[in-house]
Order: structure tokens, then sequence, then C-alpha cells
């Protein structure tokens, strides 16, 4: 059973839903973004990892200049790898996901971005911009590597789209509520939740759900009808709120995520 | 030349069913988009393969390229420009008289119509000089489409008459802060903005670049150029040219002006811009000096580093400063049927002048490389041999930028050299 399966197994077995939380590596310096990310890794289920990458075309302002922060203060790909590594020798239990753009893996050739991830204790790889129909880049080396590949549904997905990524996802699905960039305002929940019974028709898989989870009652509300609930923004916007302040930023993102759970186990 | 051109509609070297145009075993282009687009970028796809098959949207695109935009453009042959040059006969293909003043409208009035038949209220465009994004502005005005325009920061400051031009034209410009405040970045913007609102807006892409369909589609609709070039150049000159050169910065003349030449015994040559010299790292040199990467929806060239992280670029036209290329374009040279050349800042300054002076016509500076190469070429050429220059837009929007450049006072008084 994949780590990501367990994780899943073991929340199912406690009646919640997970929680997955999003920090990008590198923001707003590797030193720092390690304290945030093994502070992060203690209150969450399953951590994703974003890949610092020049053009964000998915993401909000906020994960945007989470982006830009780590970038200027010079995070290369050895420090993303580097720090999941790190968080992964204290953490044995959690997920651990890449996520980023194509790009990234693509220079880097995918093989040997499957091979340092996997050294780095890295379970699933969610590439924004790779959908299943160019999967052939890294289907095959993933499943060669043992790594999950996490691919995104959205509100604009019909059926067909999403059998196609039932068949060619692993790990989990990421349902995006909203039709819209990282950050936004989250959509009519009544939809979000119809939208994932629709998608529970074609596979297995957990589903997660994302885009715009910002309060605890918002994670409360999704993680009813969800396997998993992914904040984002919501964490990284602590970053840029408590600039130079280390320790405020530490807590402030312990004690959001703390929110986030606690409301989500009631 | 009459009035009527006769345009061949059949669709040749398409890519596959995903949009790969296939060279060396790499794919090239494709849909690398987010899971949010795909649907509405199939329905973009379904809409213009529909709408192409269909001779009433076929009928009133000519009728629009004709009576409104101004086509055919003429192939005029600058004679006195030859006789300066001494090598091969030039001839310019004149997309800068076209309405709006480039070639860009031809993409503008296809995708507007098509964007109006998908019921689509509202478009939005990424602009880098501001051409696409005044062609954009025009078409939404007689279509009486509301309608947004994103522009960098820098490039808003660069271009300010085409900023007024769109406004006048009842155009919302956006002005994008994020990255490098230039045209990739307002591509960003522009994505991140369509995907909160497919639902009622249509993205008119600007280059034959991006997901798929958007570089064959834009391909299309600009293939008029080269076709019109083609049977001109045999009406005029008996014979086809032996070489034809146009710029590249996304991408959009050079593939309108190449393709349908591509069967041809004829050098197809992409003129990319070398800013301050290609080995000066400031340049947007995308072909010549980039990798194969995956931004804005396709794989092609691209420059970044060595962990693929796109690098600024540099240009003295803001059209040509983009750091990607278009798919069609990346396949094409990978398989050794386009020729790469490039010309500087300088070089394009000086064809500006050059041709402004020899033929009394002023050319966009992003036409002004294709110009500075092409003229090149000819000069080590013989005098019954022929280049085509795509001509690709006129000069009016660039006039600040070289007046800077050549320090040219505004004193009533003084005279300009």
């Amino acid at each position: 059973m994949s780590r990501l399966s367990e994780v899943f197994a073991r929340c199912k077995s406690e009646k919640r839903a997970a929680l997955v939380g999003y920090l990008t590596a590198g923001d707003p310096n590797v030193d720092t973004s390690k304290e945030l990310l093994l502070t992060l890794a203690k209150q969450v289920d399953i951590l994703e990892i974003g890949m610092p990458f020049s053009d964000p075309m998915a993401d909000g302002p906020v994960i945007q200049a989470a982006s830009e922060r780590a970038l200027a203060s010079g995070t290369h790909i050895a420090d993303v790898f580097e720090l999941a590594h790190i968080v992964r020798k204290t953490n044995p239990d959690i997920g651990i996901v890449l996520m980023g753009y194509a790009n990234t893996p693509f220079v880097l050739g995918f093989d040997i971005f499957s091979k340092q991830a996997v050294a780095a204790g890295v379970d699933a790889v969610l590439l924004v911009d790779i959908p299943p129909e160019e999967g052939y880049l890294c289907d095959p080396i993933f499943k060669q590597y043992g790594l999950d590949r996490i691919l995104l549904l959205s509100p604009t997905s019909t059926d067909e789209r999403i059998k196609l990524a039932s068949k060619h996802a692993s790990g989990f699905i990421y349902y995006v509520s909203l039709n819209g960039i990282t950050g936004a305002n989250i959509g009519e929940m009544s939809a979000i939740k119809q939208k994932v019974a629709n998608i529970r028709v074609h596979t297995d898989l957990p589903v997660c759900v994302g885009f715009g989870v910002k309060t605890p009652q918002q994670a409360s509300e999704v993680a009813e009808f969800s396997d998993g609930v992914v904040v984002g923004s919501h964490f990284v916007g602590q970053i840029p709120a408590h600039a130079t302040q280390n320790e405020a930023m530490v807590s402030s993102i312990n004690d959001a995520a703390q929110a986030m759970k606690t409301a989500m186990q009631t | 030349m009459t009035t009527d051109f006769t345009y061949d509609l059949n669709i040749t070297h398409a890519p596959d069913a995903g949009g790969h145009f296939e060279a060396n075993g790499t794919l090239f282009g494709g849909r690398f988009a987010a899971e949010t687009l795909m649907q509405p970028l199939q329905e973009i796809e379904q809409a213009f393969i529909e709408a192409w098959d269909d001779p009433e949207f076929q009928a009133e695109r000519l009728d629009l390229l004709k009576n409104y935009v101004g086509r055919a453009t003429p192939l005029y042959h600058a004679k006195h420009l030859t006789a300066e040059v001494g090598g091969a006969q030039i001839y310019l293909k004149r997309e800068d008289l076209n309405h709006t003043g480039a070639h860009k409208i031809n993409n503008t009035i296809g995708q507007a119509l098509l964007a109006r038949r998908m019921g689509k209220k509202k478009v939005i465009a990424e602009t880098g000089a501001g051409q696409h994004g005044v062609a954009t502005a025009t078409v939404a005005a007689m279509f009486n489409m509301q309608c947004d325009i994103y522009m960098g920061r820098e490039d808003i400051r660069r271009q300010a008459p085409n900023v007024f031009r769109m406004k006048l034209l009842g155009a919302n410009v956006v002005p994008v802060d994020s990255g490098t405040a230039t045209l990739k970045d307002a591509v960003n913007e522009a994505l991140r903005v369509w995907v909160a609102n497919c639902e009622d807006t249509y993205y008119i892409f600007g280059t034959a670049a991006g997901p798929h369909p958007f570089p064959l589609m834009v391909r299309q609709f600009h293939t008029v150029i080269g076709q019109e070039a083609r049977a001109q150049c045999l009406e005029q000159a008996g014979r086809l040219p032996d070489v034809a050169v146009a710029c590249v910065g996304g991408g959009s003349n050079a593939i309108g002006l190449l393709h349908p030449l591509q069967d041809d015994d004829i050098r197809l040559v992409a003129v990319e811009a070398a800013g301050h010299g290609l080995e000066s790292g400031q340049h947007a040199a995308a072909l010549a000096k980039g990798k194969p990467g995956i931004i804005h929806g396709s794989l092609s060239y691209l420059l970044e580093d060595e962990e693929g992280q796109v690098q600024g670029t540099h240009s003295i036209s803001a059209g040509l400063d983009y750091p990607g290329v278009g798919p069609e374009l990346a396949a094409m040279m990978s398989k050794g049927r386009l020729e790469l050349d490039s010309a500087t800042d300088n070089d394009a300054l000086e064809a500006f002048q050059a041709l402004t002076k020899a033929e009394g016509i002023i050319p966009a500076l992003e036409s002004s490389h294709a110009l500075a190469a092409g003229m090149r070429i000819a000069a080590n050429m013989k005098s019954d041999e022929i280049v085509l220059i795509n001509l690709s837009g006129r000069g009016d929007k660039d006039l600040n930028t070289v007046m800077d450049k050549l320090g040219f006072q505004d004193d009533t008084q003084g005279t300009c050299t």
C-alpha cells in the first residue's frame, strides 16, 4: 500500500478528512522555509511542497508572491528536494507531494527529477499544467519510480474528463473547487458537494478539495463530503503578514493549521 | 492584383489531434493547460473546426478582410532599397497597410467572429507592443463586445500611443506588474483571468503559440499573408522568391508568411531579436539561444535557465520581447526547414531609417528586424534573385522610442539628420 493510501486509510479509520497543507519551498528563504515546513508537517496529514516557478500561471497573487520571494532569495530545485528530505526524516508517516509546473521537471529531466524526489522521500507529484493528455511525458517514469501522479479536476470537467483523469491519476484526485486561481473565494458549497459526488461515481480514489478554503468553517464543511481539504494561500499568506518576524510566522502558521484541524474533527 | 483574391482554405501540415507538431521525436505544441481550461479549449477547438468548414463563416471573414482590413495587401518591389543594397531584388509584403497598421488584425477578425459564434459577450487579450491589443480593441468595438487588454507596465510605458488608441476604442487596459511586467506576464495574467471567467469570456490569443488550438488557429487566420505574397510574386516577377524573411517574437507574422511557402523551393528565414547581441544575454532569441521548455500551454523553445526558470528578455521592440516562440516554428527549425537569423537593436534602428529614407515607408521596429536581416541576405545574392520580406507593421507607434534612441530634439529650429 502506498503511503498516501495509508494516510487516507488512517484518516478514514479516525472518521475524519485529511488536512492537506501547502507552502512554497524556499519562501521566504530556505532556512525559514525549513522551520515553516517542519511546523506545518506536524499538523497536516499531507504536506504539499510548492516548487517555485517564474511564471505560476494558475496561482493567485498570494502564491505568485511566494514563488517570487523564494526565487529572489536564491531557492534552487536542489533546495526543494533537500527541504522535502528534512521534513521526511522527522515525519515518516505523512504524505509529501511536490506541486508545481511542468517546466521544472521537464528541464531537469523527468527521470532525474523522479529519482531525486524518491530519494527525498516524496510520495507524489502534482503538475498543474500537465493534464492527462500530455501525461506521456511523465506517467511512465513516475510509475517506474513509484511516484503517485495527482491530477486535478475542476467545475468545467465533463464526465468524459473525469473518467480520463480517474484512469491516469493515482494517490488522490484534487478537485479545484472553483473556476479560477489559487486563493480566490470558494465556490457555492452545494455545487462543490454535488461535483465531488459526481467524481466518486467514476473513481475509487480519495477526492481532496482545494483552491479557496480559507476559514476553519469552510474546512469543516468541505471535510463532510470529501476525503481531504487542501489549504494553501491561507497558510502562505501568514508569511508576508509577519515579514521578518520568524517566530510570529511559525506560530501563526501553526495556529492556522491547528484551527483548521480542530474544525475538521468536530 | 485584383481585389478579389481566392484563398486556399484547405488546412495543410496540420498538427496531430492533440495539437502536436512532431519533429525528430519531440512533440512540440500540445495543450499544457490547467484542468479548468481544458474543456474551454476543447470547445474553442470544436467551434474553430466547425467554423472553418462553414462557408458562411468564411464568407463573412473574407468580406471583412477585404472591405474592413483592406486585403489583399500589396506586394511592393522596393527598387530604391534594392539599388542601395545592391544584390537581390527586395519585395515587401505590406502588412503595415492593413487597418490598424499591422498583420495582427487578420487573427483578431477571425477569433472575434469565432467568439461571437460561441455566444461570448466579452473578449480579453494580452499585448506586448500594443498591436495585438489595438487589433483586438478594434474588432471588439466593431462587434460591440466588452474588451479588457492585459499589458505589462513596462510595455505601457514604451507604447503610450497604442495604449491611448486602445482606450479610445473603448477597451479597458489593465496594467500587469507581476514578474518582468512585459508580454509574458501579460499572458500569465490573461490566462488567470480567463480561468475564472471562461463561461462568458473568450481569450483572443495574439500569436501562434499557447495551448492547442491557438497555434493552429492563429496560423490559419494569418496564412492569407503567405498565400497572397506567393501569388503576387508570381504575377509581378513571374517567379517565386528565393528567400522569404520574417521577424519572430511569438511568430504569428512569420508562420503566416512562411507556412504557405514551405512546400516550395524557397529558403525560409526567421529573424529573432538579438537585442544588445546574441552573446550579451540581453536578447529575445528563443530559437537560437533557448532550449525546449513548456510555457503558456505549449512545448517549444524557451529562454530559460538550467532549472527551467524563464529568463528576462530584451529587445528594442516590445513585440519581439518574449521568451518563447510558437511550436510550429520550433518544429520547422528542428526539421531543418527554417533558417535562423537575428538582428540587434542597432541593426533594427538602421534598417528602420534605411527603409524610411529609401522608400518613404516607416516600418515597425519589429519588422525592422526582418528588414535588417533581409537586406543583409540580399546583399550577398544576385540581382536576378528575389528576397521577400514581411513588413509586418508600420512604425508610427515606435516614433517615441526611435526619437529617444536617435537623440532627436523636438526643436522646430533644428534639423534631424
